[in-house]
């Protein structure tokens, strides 16, 4: 566990060249998102780093968030498990079962206490902690306990981050997300569902080379990864440009690779790095595949309307009264624009307070 | 262009990124000529619709110089046509690209043999000269 030669002692010692370093070094710049005029930087700040403790904790979550991760290449999740930090509890990952998983988590942060890493995917159910246990301790127990001697946490995956689909309305266990509960720690909030491998594993390497939490958003993300826009970076912005959109998944304009705005993309009000560190091996991401961005790395994405509902479209069907106030004039239509804003208001309201037997009755 | 899908690929569905990077690298080569400083593009940092990197890659093509490196997976350094445009593609041990660069520069710094490296042979050296003179 406690391994105190720096990384490049490590690598050395596993015969691995300064050339060979220097490669590693250049991709995970790349990785960061840095200016490869960096790679200089790095390189001396990862001769001299040692490899942290990190407590991987899973609360209300699907798996998403580590089987990205095991499925990221750069680097792969050997090379960061076992050289670039060091992977002390993992709930899915880890071999051991039972009171040695406890013991683990123990030893691992009293052994590191100030210094681990906590990674926390998964919201916490905070209206009822037994909607979610380990080893019979709440979530909220355990989040509490093992965020006491944490250096900084990282909550990854938009259920830590925000929420998540736990979270969306009616939010029937309470969810809460990581920075709703700790307040006196860095948080690093790395949303996404799942998160792109390589932003996970390039947050790490980032506090890994520099010691410190990097320059987060307003939403608490790295802005490395998280600072520009999906619909500015979007390969079919110039179609948006001129007005050439897909109306349907197998129209002309879909086949043509025309913006898929009408088709609920929410590329315009997200903020990921889908559009140049695209997924699997860099093959591809949504929107080329031919489906719009859905926002998953921004708060409340399962309740914006609708994913096939363009941002421009309001929640609720008010054709009939929209086309009153249409055929009446621009004056009846600011009072068909209030009406709609009202019934929008109501709909959300009563969406809030869908319980299961209200679902029960309608089926 | 390779464009295995229509959809993705579009009828001109380009970002127009190709042109300021080609720009980018005849002011970078003109800065090296007058002042010998390098400049390293990252490709994947640049938002690339599919075919693009190709087009990119097809108009500097391959020039004299080709060499392959083997640390912690195989990279390869191609000298374009254009002398000091360098394009260096880094692979892990799976041979997934981890990186794409485009490097204006004399000799691309990862084709130098290192400091450390050189003295861990200097060490090495004598237990060849021991075994076999």
């Amino acid at each position: 566990m406690a391994d105190d030669r720096t990384l490049a002692e490590m690598l050395r010692a596993q015969g691995i060249t300064r050339r060979g370093f220097l490669k590693f070094c250049a991709t995970t710049a790349s990785m960061m998102a840095l200016s490869p005029a960096m790679v200089p930087k790095i390189a001396a700040a990862l001769e001299n780093a040692r490899r942290p403790s990190v407590i991987w904790l899973s609360f209300q979550e699907c798996t998403g968030c580590t089987e990205s991760l095991t499925r990221s290449h750069s680097p792969t999740i050997e090379k960061l498990i076992f050289d670039v930090i060091s992977l002390d509890h993992h709930h899915t990952l880890m071999a051991a079962s039972g009171e040695a998983v406890d013991e683990a988590l123990n030893e691992a942060m009293e052994e590191n206490f100030g210094k681990y890493i906590l990674i926390v995917d998964g919201s916490i159910p905070v209206g009822n902690p037994a909607y979610s246990t380990v080893s019979g301790i709440s979530n909220l127990d355990m989040l509490k306990h093992a965020a006491e001697g944490a250096a900084a946490i990282v909550s990854v995956g938009t259920c830590a981050a925000y929420g998540g689909l736990p979270y969306a309305s009616p939010n029937p266990t309470g969810a809460a997300s990581v920075e709703d509960i700790i307040k006196d720690k860095p948080i690093i909030n790395v949303p996404g569902c799942p998160p792109i491998p390589v932003v996970i594993t390039g947050v790490l390497a980032q506090f890994l080379t520099f010691g410190k939490i990097p320059e987060l958003d307003s939403l608490g993300r790295p802005m490395a990864f998280y600072g520009q826009n999906i619909h500015d970076r979007c390969y079919r912005r110039p179609f948006y440009e001129r007005g050439q959109f897909a109306e349907t998944f197998d129209d002309e304009g879909a086949k043509k690779g025309w913006c898929l705005f009408k088709l609920g993309c929410k590329g315009p009000i997200t903020y990921n790095a889908c559009a140049t560190t695209k997924w699997n091996e860099g093959t591809s991401w949504p929107v080329e595949s031919g489906h719009g961005c859905l926002g998953c790395s921004q708060p409340n994405f399962w309740d914006m309307g609708g994913f096939y509902r363009a941002l421009s479209m309001p929640t609720v069907d008010l054709a009939n009264k929209a086309g009153i106030g249409l055929a009446a004039g621009a004056a009846i239509g600011v009072a068909a624009g209030a009406l709609n804003r009202g019934k929008k208001a109501k709909a959300v309201r009563e969406h809030e307070t869908v319980t299961v037997d209200d679902l029960e009755k309608g089926a | 262009m390779d464009c295995k899908n229509e959809a993705a690929c579009g009828e001109v569905a380009f970002t127009g990124n190709v042109t300021p990077i080609l720009n980018e690298i005849k002011h970078a080569l003109n800065s090296l000529i007058e002042t010998g400083e390098s400049t390293t593009i990252d490709l994947r940092a640049m938002p690339m619709a599919p075919g693009e990197m190709q087009q990119i890659e097809s108009l500097l093509g391959t020039g004299e110089v080709t060499a392959t490196i083997n640390a912690m997976g195989s990279s390869t350094v191609n000298e374009s046509l254009y002398a000091g445009v360098w394009l260096v593609t880094h692979r892990n041990t799976d041979d997934e690209i981890l990186g794409k660069f485009i490097e204006i520069t004399r000799i691309p710094s990862i084709l130098e043999s290192q400091t450390e490296d050189m003295r861990g042979a200097l060490e090495a050296l004598p237990d060849l000269l021991a075994e076999n003179c």
